[in-house]
């Protein structure tokens, strides 16, 4: 995993609530047996019409943003289905931290896995730094070792993040690895299952 | 809070899961893992990249079951039209063959929906920590057992360690009183409370439900029920086993036998919330009050009891939500206001992990089997298909004539697959098409870009059927 430190990058203010999984990325691009090349099924059905054709209102699709690294986005964000494909989506096309409100639990952990920075502020932060974003053409700062956010006026805003996970994506480490030097544990852990839960065992 | 509280159910199922604490996190030991065609290969390719293998292929039981055609199964995944698809499905096979893993493929009668196949076979017992790469995996929790839905980076450290990193959730109780109504199901109970804790209002808990009017359902619509739990923001739901959890069990398959059963049912018997627990935050609903209920919108918070009608934007205080109204209204092609019953439809959907179970089929040929008798089939304009949740259920419809009598009625009678819960296989809705649907999420185009979506009950969709518009089933019965 991309370690994440510090993002100096172009926001775009998605102002939408309850924006689920299957509106980030749908489901004729989780036919891949690849985690790459997935930028073109993001926001697909607000990014292009019916013939395929770019949509000039979406956000997404306005010069002024092209190249955003930072998503702000309206409350309850990636809601649904459990995809991973999301945060993948995101990532292929250069999203390297999303805003907002709230995140559903899954798709805030499948970002964390992927390196991929969730932040979440107080409404009315989120509201400001959307106000600020509007128009396009300016740098946003996003630090993880200081837990801020910095917008173009120079307003600074604190995020909470748990240490340990912060630890994690400052280093990029690997969470199967972590676990797998806890073997010995999960190797107690399944010889006493088996003496207390034996019907668990299929022979 | 007293010095000592008791544990809730999900404090038990965790502790007794607990392999190691590390980091902040704790490793928690997963007793069954799911696999299916969608969220595995990326998992499989990481695993292989580094040279891991997969700790507990006995663990694991892997179904082909997002992708499949409805039709035509016998032929075998060869026959599979879309080629993504088939890649996907032969990714799969290649898969779980080079780790020992069981698998039902397609065409074989055990296939299904993944969360209609592991209660069917005994997989899921009360108490396990189950995982699967679907978020509908909180269907499991109706056995008592914590269930989640995971990522696929998830999915890669399962198949490795057996074990899940998770901070744990606060616990959350909500408790349904009183008995429903007749025509009222679990399904009609879960969408009631998703409207009124709202699609996030879950979020960061487990919820376990409680009361009469949720003792009193059969274990079919308890797991209608945990199925919901992910749309109400939790990632995952549980119900307390018992003797109906038990007597489900016995015999299926994989459930334990002989000495192995008696040994496994006085564990089961200690998994309920301690009378003196204290949950962090609690919601209690009136059971009779709940009306049969559908949903209006493009979120499933946005829910309407059947004598209803659609919501005016106008009478909302906060532009955001004002503007969220009118938006729903226009990809739905609502009129504020309007009686849902309006409403007139052009495809009704049976199926998905939500109601495609034997009980969920039985109550809509029911009310197909009275329309039939006073001589009404499913309206000329409406396209109709019923898709059992896995082999296993198609076959006991069919030993039950509930085939024949959808067909007389003029029903689609498909092979088992998640099919229109999301369309990625062939069956989807044409753009502005309206579909009375027994599945889960009604979200802008998740089943067919355009597509409208209604959720609601398996015989209130069979009613829609009928009737060609969205209908009160209570005048049906
Ligand atoms: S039926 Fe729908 S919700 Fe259920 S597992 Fe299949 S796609 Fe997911």
């Amino acid at each position: 995993m991309k370690p994440f430190t510090r993002l100096d990058g172009r926001a775009a203010p998605l102002g939408l609530a309850n924006v689920d999984t299957d509106q980030i990325i749908p489901k004729q691009f989780l036919k891949t047996v690849d985690r790459e090349g997935l930028a073109k099924g993001l926001f697909y059905d607000f990014r292009f019409d019916e013939q395929g054709q770019p949509k000039s209102g979406f956000v997404l699709n306005d010069p002024a943003y092209k190249g955003a690294q930072i998503l702000i986005a309206g409350d309850n964000f990636g809601c649904g289905s459990s995809r991973e494909h999301a945060p993948w989506a995101l990532q292929d096309f250069g999203i390297q931290c999303v805003i907002s409100t709230s995140f559903a639990d899954i798709f805030r952990g499948n970002c964390l896995n992927n390196g991929l920075l969730t932040v979440e502020l107080k409404p009315e932060e989120v509201q400001a730094l959307m106000e600020e974003a509007k128009g396009g053409n300016h740098l946003f700062t996003v630090d993880l070792e200081t837990q801020t956010v910095t917008a173009p006026s120079g307003a600074q805003f604190t995020f909470e993040i748990d240490k340990d996970r912060k630890h994690k994506l400052l280093k990029g480490l690997d969470a199967i690895g972590e676990t797998l030097q806890h073997g010995v544990s999960i190797d107690v852990f399944e010889a006493k299952a088996a003496l207390s839960r034996p019907w668990l065992e299929r022979a | 809070m007293p010095a000592m509280a008791g544990k809730t159910l999900y404090d038990k199922i965790w502790d007794a899961h607990l392999v190691a604490e590390d980091a902040g996190e704790a490793i928690l030991y997963i007793d069954l893992h799911l696999i299916h065609e969608v969220t595995t290969p990326q998992a499989f390719a990481g695993l292989r990249a580094e040279g891991r293998k997969v700790r507990r292929p006995d663990r694991t039981l892997a179904v082909a079951d997002h992708n499949v055609p409805t039709e035509g199964q016998a032929l075998g995944v060869g026959a599979v039209a879309d080629e993504e698809a088939r890649l996907q499905l032969q990714t799969l096979a290649r898969n779980v063959a080079d780790n020992g893993i069981e698998f039902f493929p397609m065409g074989d009668i055990r296939n299904g929906i993944v969360h209609v196949v592991g209660p069917e076979q005994g997989r899921t017992q009360p108490g396990m920590t189950i995982v699967c790469g679907d978020s509908h995996t909180s269907t499991h929790g109706a056995f008592g057992a914590l269930a989640q839905g995971i990522g696929t980076s998830e999915v890669e450290h399962v198949l490795a360690s057996q074990t899940l990193r998770q901070q744990k959730s606060r616990n959350m109780r909500v408790t349904v009183n009183g008995q429903l109504g007749a025509g009222v199901t679990a399904k009609d109970m879960a969408l009631a409370i998703i409207g009124v804790i709202g699609t996030a209002g879950g979020t960061g808990h487990v919820i376990e439900f409680a009361g009469e009017a949720v003792r009193d359902l059969s274990m079919e619509g308890r797991m209608t029920l945990c199925n919901l739990t992910i749309e109400g923001g939790a990632r995952a739901g549980l119900v307390a086993p018992d003797e109906k959890t038990f007597a489900y069990l016995l015999g299926k398959p994989s459930s334990p036998k002989g000495a192995a059963w008696d040994m496994a049912v006085s564990y089961w018997k200690t998994l309920f919330t301690d009378a003196d627990a204290v949950f962090d935050r609690e919601v209690v609903l009136d059971g009779p009050s709940i009306a049969p209920t559908v949903t209006w919108g493009t979120s499933p918070e946005d829910v309407v009891p059947i004598t209803g009608n659609v919501p005016d934007p106008s009478t909302y205080d906060t532009p955001d939500k004002k503007a969220a109204v009118e938006r729903a209204l226009d990809y739905m092609g609502l009129t504020a206001g309007q009686p849902i019953t309006d409403a007139r439809i052009d495809r009704v959907f049976i199926g998905s992990c939500t109601n495609s179970r034997i009980e969920d089929l039985r109550a809509a040929a029911a009310v197909a089997q009275q329309a039939f008798l006073e001589g009404r089939l499913v309206a000329d304009h409406v396209k109709a298909m019923v898709v059992p949740g896995s082999g296993l259920v198609r076959e006991q419809a069919e030993e039950e004539g509930l085939d024949a009598i959808f067909k007389a009625v003029g029903f689609d009678w498909r092979e088992p697959g998640c099919s229109m819960c999301l369309g990625m296989n062939p069956d989807r809705l044409a753009p502005g098409e309206r579909c009375a649907s027994t599945s889960n999420r009604n979200f802008e185009g998740r089943q067919g870009r355009g597509g409208r979506t209604h959720l609601m009950s398996p015989a209130m969709a069979a009613a829609a059927a009928i009737a060609g518009h969205i209908v009160d089933v209570r005048d049906f019965l």
